[in-house]
């Protein structure tokens, strides 16, 4: 990074806020800061906004996951703690490491794909969409950030199997009707419980919406159809079971209505088993999201030109609002504290230090361990800056096809529940298929995103690889040149009838990591395994709120931006 | 709109109101005055533009454009681009005119005169309709239009149906869609168009269709509406055919000698006066042309004279299910010793049409043989005539062989076979056979007890002749919707009814358990007549009229009847009961005037005259809309005015005794009133008439 251009110094050098790494949570506090009055500096060490939101183009995606993956080691990192010039200051020196490993990039047509490399904005995030009715969408649109980004509908979702089949998702009541792939008895079964939970969110709104004197007696009309607590603190997979659902109803709706992620069935191995509470909530969610919006046909939305557009978006509202961004700057921060063990200010690789009243880092930033710093007690309230040993991770590919996995639906989604590839599987494989028209690849061509979130990359691997060649037909692997050297799934040879040809992809594993905070210094959560940007937002904004306790997050300013939400483009 | 709550109205600035109504004023008055000196110029024209975007519904204003657009084409008539510029100009208006009011009649009627006028290019006027079927998809205004604009432009039945199906595939809840697709399909079928030739497969496929919207969502309604037209298309039957007929096939008939008649038109010997011997035919739908030429009777005894058939219906003077005709046998020429063979024959010769114009095209025969009986007349029996009541210590139970014994045994040949029908159903059998399977495993919800219960109707409505299966379970089906759904009380009880009296009347142990002798203490054992008692049966509805034909006394009484539509097919009705049941009129017991050997009501303990309108029916008819004869119609004559609706039903009657006690309407006038009318009257209330 020696050749990177030479910044002046940066001018003014105090500010009530540092934050480096412009990923999409990293964004949102900076927007967010700003706009509540404060002063607030934005560093990014690379050429591009969003570090692990970024939409990137082939060569850019290349050439950062190659830098970003090797073994996570300390990299052109000072070996030691700089001594500080001035003794009333401590340092903590931070390493910048990897969240990424295990990339295997396999090219089954490269001349095709050197012409429009550069024409690719692929998303490191893996796949992700926006539910319409998502608490990320009202904090666009209470940001005013929404008037920098324009969406594309997801025009439909479907159910795997391990035989490449694609199922619609019966997801509405239309749906329900026209589906193809379900009794008579199973729409009603699915219909009526989708009625249900209907019924018990109105059920609830009406109770919240009236005082107790009104409410007396709809109360009492209305409890009838409400969901005992009892049952909505019991396994949302159990509540399904005692509504009798069937299997193939129930997994509908666990895992392409609900999204689970892990296999709700079997509680020993699955950590995370979904209430029924919360699984009613996404349902809501879900059914909300569904003509929220009048472009939308379905519940989904994606960014024009990518997930990158995200962050850029609330960037550039922080930047409207005063926050001042470098990018490109080579920072290897290391801490200063005062001899009080207050944080300081960060001293940049050239030397130039900044200070803060409170401090933001990206997730790659880590403590280097073991300490050099001579404060062993202030170095122990940094312990969440120490690289976790972090067992859990998501494995992500990325496809380049020529054709759609289903003929004139550009933009999909495909789940694939646990056990529907093969009976050990154990999480949900989620697919994305995003067309040239939301202008992240050339028209004609398609990029496929899959993730699933895994405790083995071995075995994350081979369950995208399961799902990649019952969606795909892989070209002869003579013609390839795989940059990947075990190649040890076996791919059947020749394009298989009817199935897009993969012409690129690339698989790697990225570690999960929540936020951290101590003191004046808070690190930002790394990308998740979900599907939507809920739980990132909802961790941003909890992190906000914890750095700045009494301080509105984008207070409302003008009500009539309400509309501003509606540009999504069919 | 549908399924939109209404938004709240805005707190009115009252200044602002009263000043549009000013201005709304103003343009009127000026639009008015211009409408009443013809003036069209363009300005006068521009100003009703306005106004009509303001308020849509000023029929007047549409009128004078209309007249307007008359004129100005009048003066331009070689110039094809005048000629669109002021069409185009009309059509404009309505655009911005529906924009403000997309219900409003006038707008939608002034767009079809233009229309009409050969302009604009239909694809913009699909156009238009999906932009107002976007924005409501059931609004029947712009369904409407769709239909005209399509039959203008000669779009197919099958692309309109596939737009039916569009929407359908939208939003299940489009009653219009459904309903429009109702009437494709019929065209399509009647048309006989490529891939609408069998009727079973058409049937079969909408079947499959609706089948997945009700078990989608059971709760809306206008797929149970579908489901119920096809049904009905199901069960159908195109043909008119004869469901049965009195007297009945092969049947023996004892007529008492006219000798031993006369001058006593005995109230207790229940036999046929053979002055006044009835024949029935029973038709399965209403049919037109029932007449001497289409049905012949031939006799034993010469018998030359034409038969008037008559229609039995008080709605229609041209068709009806059930036609009657009087046979009046000539004393002279008949020996009581001789039977004397009749033959009906119905349809050997056309004529006889369904209303839907399809012809009866399976002659039938009836025989029967009449036997005339001189059986001197019992002591006890003269003048003086007994008072029948109806009470249970009166009535014994069937022995049988007792009495009648012609009659019981026609009781298991009621009804005429139709071999047509038999073969032709087995594909509408098999649909209701599966639909039924299919539907049972909805049995959980009120649609899917409604389904199955019309379906095991249905499926016994395609075999007449058979037994009725299912109908304890149909039974129970309605019972449990009653208790389910009570805002739909009254229908469930009517087919509840329907199947109640379907069961009864199903075989001959049944209606014979039904059967019982009348007795009292002027008549021997011999002599009792049957009575029908279908009494305490919680029915609200009568039915299975093609089985009750021989009745000659029928208990009704006890029950929750408000009408008795479809009686006036028992022809041979002497005596008849309805008390304690639920009449709020006498215009809801018209059939009584179709009976014409009527002797013996009691219509006692009913709502007669405590509502002053029948709610429960919904045709009242009015004095003046009824075809009462001018001449009868004399407003000073039994203070008939007043009692206009019991003069309309019971003049003309040969009642000798009537029951009325226990109705609003009794009153000492009334008595008198009844007294008048009816002359015959030997006991009223119980009370001897002098």
């Amino acid at each position: 990074m020696s050749e990177l251009p030479q910044y002046p110094p940066i001018d003014p050098t105090t500010f009530d806020l540092i934050v480096i790494g412009t990923g999409l949570p990293e964004s949102v506090i900076a927007a967010a800061a700003s706009t509540s009055g404060k002063t607030v500096l934005h560093l990014d060490p690379n050429p591009f906004y969003g570090s692990h939101f970024a939409s990137l183009s082939i060569p850019e995606f290349n050439s950062f996951l190659n830098s970003n993956s090797a073994p996570p080691a300390s990299q052109s990192c000072p070996e030691t703690a700089c001594p500080s010039d001035d003794p009333n200051l401590s340092i903590i020196n931070l390493n910048c490491r990897s969240l990424y490993s295990d990339l295997e990039i396999s090219s089954f047509s490269p001349t095709l794909l050197e012409e429009c490399s550069r024409k690719f904005l692929l998303d490191l995030a893996g796949p992700r969409v926006l539910f319409c009715a998502d608490k990320a969408i009202d904090l666009m649109l209470k940001s005013e950030a929404s008037q920098y980004v324009e969406f594309k509908s997801i025009d439909a979702s479907f159910i795997g199997d391990g035989d490449g089949a694609l199922l619609a998702v019966p997801d509405s009541r239309a749906a329900i009707f026209k589906d193809k792939s379900l009794s008579l008895i199973q729409k009603n079964q699915l219909m009526r419980f989708l009625k249900l939970v209907e019924g018990h969110l109105r059920a609830t709104a009406a109770s919240v919406g009236t005082d107790v004197n009104q409410s007396e007696k709809g109360e009492e009309r209305e409890t009838a159809s409400r969901i005992s607590v009892e049952d909505l603190e019991s396994p949302f997979v159990d509540f399904l079971t005692k509504m009798k659902l069937p299997a193939k109803i129930k997994s509908i709706v666990l895992y392409a209505i609900a999204m689970a992620d892990r296999d709700q069935e079997n509680k020993e191995i699955s950590k995370q088993v979904l209430k029924t509470k919360d699984g009613v909530d996404r349902l809501a969610l879900y059914q909300s999201s569904i003509g929220r919006f009048a472009n939308a046909s379905g519940p989904f939305i994606y960014p024009i030109y990518g997930q990158g557009e995200l962050p850029q978006a609330f960037c550039r509202r922080a930047a409207v609002k005063g926050c001042i961004y470098v990018s490109s700057v080579e920072i290897n921060p290391n801490l200063e504290f005062q001899s009080s063990g207050n944080y300081k200010g960060v001293k940049l690789a050239s030397g130039q230090e900044l200070f803060s009243n409170k401090l933001l880092l990206d997730p790659a930033f880590t403590k280097s361990s073991p300490t050099s710093s001579p404060d062993d007690s202030l170095c122990a309230r940094f312990d969440f800056l120490t690289a976790q040993n972090v067992k859990s991770k998501v494995v992500k590919g990325i496809c380049i096809t020529k054709s759609s996995l289903k003929p004139d639906v550009p933009n999909l989604l495909v789940l694939y529940p646990p056990q529907s590839l093969y009976p050990e599987q154990s999480t949900t494989v989620r697919v994305l298929q995003i067309g040239g028209n939301s202008a992240i690849c050339p028209m004609g061509m398609f990029v496929i995103y899959l993730s699933a979130s895994c405790e083995d990359v071995a075995e994350g691997k081979k369950l995208l690889n399961r799902a990649m060649s019952a969606l795909l037909s892989f070209p002869d692997c003579s013609e390839s040149s795989s940059i990947a050297s075990d190649e040890n799934v076996s791919h059947p040879v020749g394009a298989e009838e009817g199935k897009p040809t993969l012409l690129w992809s690339a698989l790697y594993a990225q570690e999960l990591q929540t936020t951290g905070q101590s003191d004046c210094i808070a690190s930002s959560p790394t990308p998740d395994g979900d599907l939507d940007y809920n739980s990132v937002f909802h961790a941003t904004l909890e992190l906000f709120q914890t750095m700045y306790p009494d301080t509105d997050l984008f207070p409302a300013t003008n009500p009539s931006d309400e509309h501003s939400g509606e540009n999504a483009e069919s | 709109m549908h399924g939109r709550p209404r938004k709240p109205l805005k707190p009115v600035d009252e200044a602002a109101v009263a000043a549009k109504a000013e201005k709304l004023r103003a343009l009127q008055s000026e639009f008015l005055s211009n409408h009443q000196n013809k003036i069209y110029s363009k300005e006068a024209v521009e100003l009703s533009a306005k106004l009509l975007e303001i308020n849509p519904e000023l029929y007047t204003a549409w009128n004078y454009r209309k007249l307007a657009v008359q004129q100005n084409l009048a003066q331009c008539e070689s110039d094809p681009e005048s000629v669109n510029s002021i069409l185009d100009e009309e059509l404009k208006v309505v655009e911005n005119a529906l924009r403000q009011n997309f219900k409003s009649y006038g707008a939608w009627h002034h767009r079809k005169w233009v229309l009409e006028k050969g302009h604009s290019s239909m694809d913009k006027e699909l156009g238009l309709l999906d932009k107002f079927q976007a924005m409501d998809a059931r609004n029947f205004h712009a369904w409407n239009y769709r239909r005209f604009v399509a039959a203008l432009m000669k779009r197919s039945d099958e692309d309109e149906l596939e737009h039916t199906q569009n929407m359908i595939d939208k939003n299940l809840s489009n009653y219009s869609a459904w309903h429009n697709r109702s009437v494709l399909l019929s065209n399509l079928m009647k048309k006989a168009a490529p891939g609408f030739t069998s009727k079973d497969e058409v049937l079969t496929r909408e079947y499959e269709l609706v089948r997945e919207a009700l078990f989608t969502d059971e709760d809306d309604q206008s797929g149970w509406f579908y489901h119920l037209w096809l049904l009905d298309q199901t069960v159908r039957s195109e043909f008119p055919l004869l469901v049965s007929s009195w007297p009945v096939e092969g049947s023996d008939i004892s007529l008492p000698a006219a000798d031993y008649l006369d001058g006593c038109a005995s109230m207790n010997v229940f036999h046929y006066s053979s002055r006044n011997f009835p024949l029935v035919l029973y038709f399965n739908q209403s049919v037109r042309g029932v007449n001497s030429s289409t049905v012949s009777v031939s006799c034993g005894f010469n018998l030359n004279i034409d038969l008037i058939w008559k229609p039995l219906s008080s709605t229609d003077s041209q068709s009806a299910k059930v036609w009657a005709t009087h046979l009046a046998i000539p004393d002279a020429e008949l020996h009581s010793s001789e039977a004397y063979q009749v033959e009906v024959k119905v349809g050997f010769s056309q004529g006889i049409v369904s209303t839907t114009g399809v012809a009866y095209s399976h002659p039938s025969q009836i025989s029967f043989q009449l036997h005339l009986q001189k059986t001197p007349l019992e002591s006890g029996q003269d003048s003086r005539f007994g008072r029948i009541q109806w009470k249970d210590d009166c009535f014994a139970v069937y022995e049988p062989g007792s009495a009648e014994p012609d009659l019981v045994n026609l009781l298991d040949n009621l009804t005429i076979k139709n071999e047509v029908e038999s073969t032709a159903s087995t594909w509408q059998a098999r649909i209701i056979d599966d639909e039924t399977n299919i539907f049972r495993d909805l049995l959980d919800c009120k649609i899917g007890k409604l389904t199955v219960a019309r379906l095991l109707t249905a499926y016994n409505s395609l075999r007449p002749l058979d037994k009725p299966v299912h109908c304890k379970e149909v039974l129970e089906l309605y019972s449990e919707l009653m208790k389910l759904d009570p805002s739909h009380y009254q229908y469930y009880k009517d087919n509840h009814s329907l199947v109640l009296l379907q069961q009864v009347t199903s075989s001959k142990e049944s209606l014979l358990s039904r059967c019982f002798h009348y007795r009292d203490s002027t008549l021997s054992t011999n002599g009792s007549p049957l009575c029908l008692r279908l009494n305490n049966l919680a029915i609200s509805q009568l039915g299975s009229f093609e089985k009750l034909l021989w009745v000659q006394m029928l208990d009704l009484s006890n029950n929750e009847l408000q009408s008795i539509e479809g009686l006036e097919a028992l022809q041979l009705l002497s005596q008849l009961c309805l008390s304690n049941n639920k009449f709020r009129s006498f215009t809801a017991l018209e059939s009584l005037r179709y009976l014409k050997s009527l002797k013996v009501l009691d219509i006692s303990q009913n709502e007669i005259g405590s509502h002053s309108i029948d709610t429960t029916r919904y045709l009242f008819r009015s004095p003046l809309s009824h075809s009462v004869g001018s001449c009868d119609w004399n407003i000073n004559y039994l203070s008939s005015e007043t009692y206009w609706e019991a003069f309309f039903v019971l003049k003309d009657m040969g009642l000798t005794q009537l029951d009325v006690a226990g109705n609003a309407i009794t009153s000492k006038s009334f008595n008198v009133f009844l007294e008048k009318l009816l002359p015959t009257l030997k006991w009223l209330d119980g009370v001897e008439v002098n």
